[in-house]
């Protein structure tokens, strides 16, 4: 089976995945800064490299993004993505400092970089938890990863597992958003399982991967 | 003189050629490595964006021969001497081949960078092709544009003033 043939029953159920993640990482969201977050409908897209740099503005795009890789028997790649003036309002929120500025003194600013580690930390363990209760499937987290950086830069990274076999990626896209004005947080979820780990979740929430 | 100059863009995994005036760039190289050669002479250039360092990791049947750098850099010199290029003048700049994160894990996947810098170098010194300057390692993502009238590579890093080489 080329793996990047979903039947729809497959697709709802990769976003029923990236749901039950997202909202778990929405209401530790919520927690964290204290307002109201809300999130949307996952999407499941199957993409090529490309494309996937496309998805969140282009490879060029400077992101902030806490990522790791998910170890145990249906290994992946998980990203959090944020925009810099989105990390900058995320880091003022838990600070209560109305401003800083990520980009200015090189990264020197340890408080912030360290609030970001720690936000992402939270909300992509939020996540992967759920995720893992969910298929009862062992996964463990590793350290997560935070960069600052160019978005294809950053994503090629989870790519290089994928690369090897296949020229698209599958992946499972959650927003969030605490939008009560235009400038808060959209923060993207993108969940890459790698090849191999697609019959086993699928297997584990009693879907054939051959239907 | 009123030529209009156009910016060829390579993908992830690509590769093209571009002749003067033009100009041709990559965007958001992290442990990728973009592979120009050109021709000053006939001010012809080509951009490969290798992402992995050798086919034989493929575990496809059929593969994008573009993104590996064993593959993609002998179709590329192929390209520019079919565009009339002298292979024997062809030359090579180099950028990217990052380390993005730091993992804690025994995979080689995780020195995917420096391999892939390794992998360029090899195939380009079997094709005896000199490399003139590189901007390699580090852990930032770059993006590259190259001009083929002044030969010079423009490098663009998060947070850094842009610098030629």
């Amino acid at each position: 089976m080329e793996f990047t043939n979903l039947t729809s029953f497959q697709k709802d159920a990769l976003r029923e995945i990236g749901n039950i993640g997202a909202g778990n990482a929405a209401t530790s969201m919520s927690k964290l800064i204290n307002k109201k977050v809300d999130m949307q409908v996952p999407s499941v897209n199957i993409v090529s490299y490309d494309e996937m740099m496309d998805l969140i503005g282009g490879a060029e795009e400077i992101v902030a993004t806490v990522f790791f890789r998910i170890h145990g028997d249906a290994p992946g790649t998980v990203y959090f993505i944020l925009t810099i003036e989105e990390a900058e309002y995320l880091i003022s929120q838990m600070t209560n400092d109305p401003k800083f500025d990520l980009l200015a003194d090189g990264f020197e600013n340890e408080l912030a970089i360290s609030v970001l580690q720690e936000a992402g930390n939270i909300l992509t363990g939020s996540y992967l938890s759920a995720l893992s209760d969910f298929t009862n499937i062992n996964m463990q987290p590793s350290i997560p990863h935070l960069s600052i950086d160019m978005a294809g830069a950053i994503l090629t990274a989870g790519l290089l597992e994928l690369s090897q076999v296949s020229d698209y990626a599958i992946i499972i896209d959650t927003k969030i958003n605490h939008s009560s004005s235009i400038k808060g947080i959209h923060g993207n979820f993108l969940f890459l399982p790698d090849p191999d780990s697609f019959p086993k979740i699928f297997n584990a929430l009693g879907i054939n991967s051959h239907e | 003189m009123n030529k209009t100059q156009t910016v060829i863009s390579v993908g992830i995994a690509d590769l093209n050629i571009v002749s003067a005036p033009n100009l041709i760039r990559t965007m958001g190289l992290g442990s990728c490595v973009g592979v120009v050669l050109y021709d000053s002479s006939k001010k012809i250039a080509g951009l490969s964006h290798v992402l992995l360092p050798d086919s034989s990791l493929t575990r496809q049947s059929s593969f994008n021969e573009y993104k590996y750098a064993d593959t993609a850099v002998p179709i590329l010199v192929e390209k520019l001497v079919n565009a009339g290029a002298g292979k024997s003048r062809l030359k090579a700049k180099l950028a990217g081949g990052a380390q993005m994160f730091q993992f804690s894990s025994n995979s080689d996947i995780i020195r995917i960078g420096p391999r892939n810098v390794e992998a360029v170098q090899n195939i380009l010194n079997k094709n005896h092709i000199p490399i003139i300057s590189s901007d390699v390692g580090g852990n930032v993502g770059r993006t590259i544009e190259f001009d083929p009238v002044t030969s010079k590579l423009k490098i663009r890093k998060v947070n850094k003033e842009e610098t030629f080489i």
